[in-house]
């Protein structure tokens, strides 16, 4: 299991530089998207795959699954939400006030501004 | 009062929710931005009396055993830090009535300092490695508010370059924590530090403590991860940069020394020895960019980069004389970064530019802005008895002890170059033909240089009470080099 | 361009309320099984944001009347307020009290300090969300 959680976080690591290598500013979000996807799928592996085990501890229970992965990644997820989100406005507003999304045309300095 | 750790970070919080009330109205915003800042300052204060006559203080929250809940730590380096950055805030605050507009005060100017100073306190205290993402979150997200707000073309399009770069290197930081996880299982920095002690530092670990240095590296921007920085902070109006200036980069240098001094101490001939050759980098590049730049906020700016790495540099050292002088020089470059900043802030509004070569004479006009920031410099540069000597001799001592010449001798250098960068800003804008100077009101200069020259004069006190500091530095300096006292306070 | 979303409007109409009736449900199962503020929230503004799709904003508006970003204050008010409490016992921050209470028409209750922690992480997330969205969907 662990291979194919590796393998996994493997590829979205790899869409994700390519689309944040890529030009086009929307696409470079999906791929900060994607990077936190793998960072999130990596917690969860390292913090060791439990299996069926529940994540409590109680009398009856003997086998438990480490329960604090899931709640590093939920704050994770809420933050990259938010994160997403308020890049998502900004690369409108971007979007808007220079009438393109191409990094490229955004490179810009003090020169020539 | 248990509790009191958390003090300088919850009240900023609670000011900030308060100011999203009165959105529209500026007054009850300032007012009240004011009030908040003043009470967490004195907070601050008292935690570092308490600190100082009762040792660590830690608070778990939540009344959690101690390695599972989150702990908050104070020792005296971290309280230091906090009221230092809470007494930069006051400043860039009250300068900020007058500098920033009304257009962006209307717009959460003083609620996103707020949150930013609550995530730059909170990175501060916390005791809890996954925390300290979070807490970098929250003053990242305050600082992407505060570098985009205006809306100006160039703002907009750096700071997408900015969130990029911190959003990359928050995904890392994450991962690194994954792996530091997977190795120790625990985030308790004081329980990290034991059983990484316990397995005795093996490769992954030194690996770890690499991805750390470039994680932590990109925020406080060493070399070869300061690329970004210059671009990002020239966009924002001049108290946002001084706040960014004096804070941000600080919290990157901050988790670094914790982390190199608590964490990753078994192994020191490779991590500290990376961490020296990379401080040693940064603070050339540092140089180089300082002299190259007709501009004044660039000249600055990459003062913050050899800053960082002098102050690196004598962390690397893990001795007495070392680990003091970047605390010294710690603080030193928060109050002065933060000064200087609001200095040329000031030439910037008298002038009407950041450009150099189109200004002069301002000594005839404006001879106390020229006084006050001639003591700056000579301050950032660490001439005696101002604030910046103390730091760097300390530092020059312990690398001499370490026996890193080569190093300490590039770093005195540095100085010189430091020196020269910034008085070269002094001859052009304050000596030679006085230039034709764009009308500007006399009223708003007189309050922009209120809170400016208090904030010089504190530096100029911090060099000339060196004597009465030394017994808090030396106390951060012991936390640090003995990890068992942290150790103690939090596990009990 | 007039568009025809007759179909849509009329099934939004009974369809906002199941959703914002789960959520609900959601945010109180959130002690001891799954759900909680952060969920319910979400849900919740998803049913707003399907309100914004089948009619515009200014209807919604009007619906709606409520300041978002003050919602969102509100809401850190009640989160920080909850955690905040402890201090005043000398207690950790973010120390909660629980006990069972016997109320009318419920029986036996267990009640939280951590539900009102989680009252206002809904509204934070609802208030935040749907600014975000209003701001985008402001201006085209």
């Amino acid at each position: 299991m662990e291979l194919v959680m590796a393998i996994l976080i493997g590829v979205l690591f790899t869409a994700a530089v390519y689309l944040i290598l890529s030009r086009s500013l929307l696409k470079i979000i999906i791929g900060t998207g994607l990077l936190s996807h793998g960072a999130h799928l990596l917690i969860l592996t390292m913090g060791g795959l439990g299996g069926l085990a529940p994540p409590v501890i109680s009398k009856s229970v003997t086998d438990f699954a480490d329960p604090l992965p899931q709640a590093l990644i939920l704050t994770a997820i809420v933050i990259s939400f938010g994160v997403t989100a308020f890049m998502l406005v900004m690369a409108y507003r971007a979007y808007a006030v220079h009438k393109t999304d191409d990094m490229n045309q955004l490179k810009g300095n003090d020169e020539h501004d | 009062m248990i509790n009191l750790p958390l003090l300088p970070i919850i009240l900023p919080f609670l000011f900030a929710i308060l100011l999203l009330f009165f959105k529209e109205n500026v007054r009850i915003q300032r007012a009240l931005t004011l009030v908040g800042v003043i009470i967490s300052l004195i907070a601050s204060f008292y935690l570092l009396v308490t600190v100082k006559t009762e040792g660590v203080l830690a608070v778990t929250l939540g009344s959690w055993p101690a390695p599972f809940g989150i702990a908050m730590v104070s020792d005296m380096f971290s309280a230091l830090l906090v009221t230092t950055t809470l007494l930069i805030t006051l400043f860039v605050v009250v300068y900020s009535f007058t500098a920033i507009g009304e257009e962006r005060e209307r717009f959460f100017y003083y609620p996103a300092i707020l949150f930013m100073v609550t995530g730059v306190n909170g990175a501060f205290t916390t005791g809890d490695i996954f925390n300290m993402f979070v807490f970098f979150e929250v003053l990242l997200i305050a600082s992407y508010l505060l570098i985009v707000l205006g809306g100006e073309k160039k703002q907009l399009r750096e700071s997408i370059k900015y969130i990029l770069v911190n959003v990359v290197s928050s995904a890392l930081f994450v991962i690194t924590i994954a792996y530091l996880y997977s190795v120790v299982g625990t985030l308790n920095m004081a329980d990290i530090s034991v059983k990484i002690a316990e397995v005795g530092q093996p490769g992954i670990i030194t690996v770890i403590a690499v991805l750390m240095l470039i994680v932590f590296g990109v925020k406080g921007a060493i070399f070869p991860l300061y690329f970004w920085l210059p671009g990002s902070y020239a966009a924002p109006p001049v108290p946002v940069l001084a706040l960014f200036g004096a804070l941000l980069t600080k919290v990157g240098v901050y988790a670094i020394m914790r982390t190199y001094t608590l964490f990753f101490i078994h192994n020191v001939g490779v991590t500290h020895e990376i961490l020296m050759v990379v401080s040693v980098l940064t603070v050339i590049v540092g140089c180089i960019g300082a002299l190259a730049y007709f501009d004044l906020k660039q000249i600055i700016i990459y003062n913050i980069v050899i800053a960082v790495g002098v102050i690196l540099f004598g962390a690397a050292q893990m001795n007495e004389a070392g680990i003091s002088g970047a605390i010294f020089y710690l603080v030193h470059d928060m109050l002065i970064k933060g000064a200087l900043f609001l200095l040329i802030g000031i030439i910037i509004y008298v002038t009407g530019t950041s450009n150099l070569r189109k200004m002069g004479g301002l000594m005839k006009t404006h001879a106390p802005l020229g006084w006050f920031y001639l003591i700056a410099a000579f301050g950032l540069a660490g001439i005696p008895p101002l604030s910046g000597f103390i730091g760097k001799l300390l530092i020059a001592q312990g690398a001499f002890e370490a026996g890193n010449i080569w190093g300490s001798i590039i770093i005195l250098a540095s100085s010189l170059i430091v020196l020269l960068s910034v008085i070269r800003i002094f001859i052009y804008a304050f000596w030679g033909e006085p230039m034709e100077l764009p009308k500007t009101k006399r009223k708003p200069y007189a309050r922009m240089m209120l809170p400016t020259i208090v904030l010089v004069v504190l530096s100029v006190l911090y060099g000339v009470g060196t004597e009465w500091l030394i017994p808090y530095v030396t106390d951060a300096t012991d936390v640090l080099l003995q990890p068992s006292i942290y150790i103690d306070a939090v596990l009990k | 361009m007039k568009t025809n979303d007759v179909i849509l409007q009329t099934t939004t109409k009974v369809v906002f309320f199941i959703i914002f009736l789960f959520s609900i449900h959601i945010f109180f199962a959130g002690h001891y099984t799954p759900g909680g503020g952060f969920v319910g929230g979400l849900l919740t503004t998803g049913a707003i944001v399907l309100l914004l799709l089948a009619f515009d904003l200014k209807t919604v508006q009007k619906a709606l009347p409520f300041n978002f970003t003050i919602m969102t204050a509100i809401g850190l008010l009640l989160a920080l307020g909850t955690a905040a409490g402890s201090i005043f016992f000398n207690v950790p921050f973010f120390t909660h009290a629980f006990d069972d209470f016997t109320l009318p028409l419920f029986g036996v209750t267990s009640l939280h300090t951590a539900m009102v922690f989680d009252a206002g992480v809904f509204l934070v997330v609802v208030g935040a969300a749907i600014t975000i969205i209003q701001s985008i969907g402001g201006d085209s």
